[in-house]
């Protein structure tokens, strides 16, 4: 069980400022989802978290600030599933969750029968077993995004960032994906920490929802307190209509009529 | 092969057991076929006779003994060296550097090795002083100094990707130490032969003293890319995947590269630039045996040593007397085979 603490994080590139001192806190075994416009800093926000290349403020995991760990350790208690993964041509899945394993071996080992019955195990918690033996660059949107599921899960970290994770896919497989993932989280007492762009599922799935603009944290708390139209229309510049519903929010656009 | 085979990447016996089985026979080749002609079968009884507590007679005479032990056999060995070592540094370089057509002298060994040798030859201090031949030795000295040149420039290289930073910095150094060279050539014409030859390369002047020089840093840097290949396979996901796995990617790539370069920097130092080797033989076996570095590695350093041996065989035999340049020989062989096998395998995909 791990907490992730931002404390005032400042990231720049080139002397802009992408993340202008964001603090956010993720309670051990919940679930953070930051929302926010395109370039608001929440890919940003997810990759420092893993990496702890901060220009001012810091990142602790369970109080350790990310800077002092090493690539090994971080990786072993933070696990990222990027939004367009890169796939090696020819791999095969099984092979290609082992990599999950790498933080877990020493420079010159290779993994033994427990790693591959982690990595094999994971596939079927994602209900991916059946596609062990495929090579990841023949699989469908839905399919592949279980396999990099199952490679994070197999890395065992306490922590899971996950980056757009249902961008690629049909509502259904979307649906699919973050129940698997919710399931895991109860199971694995797994901390979640994503980023996504429907609001309506982020709302359903997270229990605090972060919504970042320009770099800055503009509001945060309950599906309820932060998916207001107002809150959406001044940050996202769009109109949009927010139905309640018993299972939270539902945010649609509405066309601007000229 | 069965893609569908359920459990990890791996290597196979019978793989290990045919690369294995592909050096005997080159091997045999090697030592039996030349200007004068030995017999397989009398060669490999010869061979068998060495061993502990065997005693045959094959019949040969003592003359064509020491052809075989004296001549024949420190070829054979320096071309499984340098064949394994180039074709190994060539993989090992295509997975640190996820590029398919990067070879062994992407970093400027090629050009900084000919380079040194150039120098060499030019001053004339070539002609034999004794057992070190400093032609050797400086195209090995020009050749690290190209690569180290090649990797402080890459790693100053601000906006680039690491990468293309580095590869792009070793097109640059390649080309400046090719230029010097060929100005220097130009100016001392009478030499032109010689650097030819290094250039094409050649296994000709192999005694027991080069393999004796050579095998240390084969032996060495080859175990050192063994070791590493499992990582090279967690690259393929890219710089920033690999760091979140928990890779420390500029030291797993620093490693790689001092490793191939050096190697291939002992290697063309006694063989010259044998071209071809590098990334023929890696991207074979990639497609006879799968994507995994776990299994293309190990495979590639057998099969890299019984390439060169047969295409020394047949630099020898081709054109008798004469010998042509084994660079010559690997692409020509090398080229339509690899075609051959790029049509195959894809139609059994």
């Amino acid at each position: 069980m791990t907490t992730i603490a931002c404390r005032s994080v400042i990231v720049s590139f080139d002397g802009v400022e992408v993340l202008r001192g964001v603090d956010l806190d993720v309670p051990s075994g919940g679930w953070v989802t930051v929302v926010g416009p395109n370039g608001a800093g929440k890919s940003t926000l997810l990759r420092v978290v893993a990496r702890g290349l901060v220009a001012g403020g810091e990142i602790l995991l369970d109080g350790c600030p990310v800077q002092s760990l090493s690539r090994r350790e971080v990786a072993k208690l933070v696990a990222l599933v990027p939004q367009e993964p890169v796939i090696p041509p020819g791999m095969r899945v099984l092979d290609y969750v082992l990599l999950g394993r790498t933080a877990h071996l020493g420079v010159f080992e290779a993994e033994d029968r427990g790693d591959v019955e982690i990595a094999t195990s994971a596939l079927h918690d994602l209900d991916a077993g059946q596609l062990a033996g495929r090579t990841v660059d023949t699989l469908s949107g839905g399919e592949r995004q279980r396999v990099v599921i199952a490679r994070a899960l197999a890395q065992e970290s306490p922590v899971l960032l996950l980056d757009e994770p249902t961008t690629a896919l049909d509502i259904g497989h979307q649906q699919e994906v973050l129940d698997l993932v919710d399931g895991l989280r109860s199971e694995r007492n797994l901390t979640v920490l994503a980023t996504m762009h429907d609001l309506t599922l982020a709302g359903q799935y997270a229990e605090l929802l972060v919504m970042l603009d320009a770099g800055l944290v503009a509001e945060s708390g309950s599906a309820a307190e932060v998916l207001t139209g107002e809150a959406v229309s001044r940050h996202y510049g769009v109109r949009v209509r927010v139905i309640d519903d018993e299972a939270g929010p539902i945010v649609v656009p509405v066309r601007r009529m000229t | 092969m069965n893609p569908r085979h359920a459990g990890p990447a791996r290597l196979r016996g019978w793989w290990l057991a045919s690369g294995g089985l592909a050096i005997l026979v080159a091997g045999i080749a090697g030592l039996a076929l030349g200007p004068a002609d030995l017999g397989f079968g009398e060669v490999l009884v010869e061979l068998v006779d060495r061993l502990p507590l065997v005693d045959v007679d094959s019949g040969l005479g003592e003359r064509q003994q020491a052809i075989i032990w004296e001549i024949r056999l420190p070829r054979v060995v320096l071309g499984l060296l340098v064949g394994a070592m180039l074709a190994t540094a060539g993989g090992a370089y295509q997975g640190v550097f996820r590029n398919p057509l990067a070879d062994p002298y992407l970093l400027g060994v090629a050009a900084g090795a000919g380079f040194g040798a150039t120098m060499a030859i030019v001053s004339g201090v070539g002609d034999g002083v004794g057992i070190l031949d400093p032609v050797p030795l400086s195209a090995f000295a020009g050749a690290l100094v190209a690569v180290t040149l090649t990797y402080l420039v890459g790693a100053t290289g601000g906006r680039l990707d690491p990468v293309t930073s580095l590869v792009l910095s070793g097109v640059a150094v390649a080309s400046f130490f090719t230029a010097v060279q060929t100005f220097v050539q130009q100016r001392e014409s009478e030499t032109i032969r010689q650097v030819y030859f290094f250039v094409l390369g050649q296994l000709r002047t192999a005694g027991w003293n080069d393999v004796a020089l050579l095998a240390p840093y084969t032996g060495v840097c080859l175990a050192v890319i063994l070791m590493v290949r499992r990582r090279l396979d967690a690259l393929g996901v890219g710089d920033e995947e690999a760091g979140s796995l928990g890779l420390d990617v500029r030291r797993m790539r620093l490693i790689t590269v001092v490793a191939a370069s050096l190697g291939t920097a002992a290697a063309v130092s006694v063989s010259g630039l044998i071209g071809f080797v590098g990334i023929i033989v890696p991207h074979t076996v990639r497609l006879l045996f799968g994507t995994s570095y776990r299994v293309i590695l190990p495979l590639t350093v057998l099969f890299g040593g019984a390439f060169l041996v047969l295409a020394d065989v047949v630099a020898r035999l081709a054109v008798q007397p004469a010998e042509i340049p084994i660079g010559v020989v690997t692409a020509f062989l090398g080229a339509p085979f690899f075609v051959l096998v790029l049509r195959t395998a894809r139609r059994a995909r």
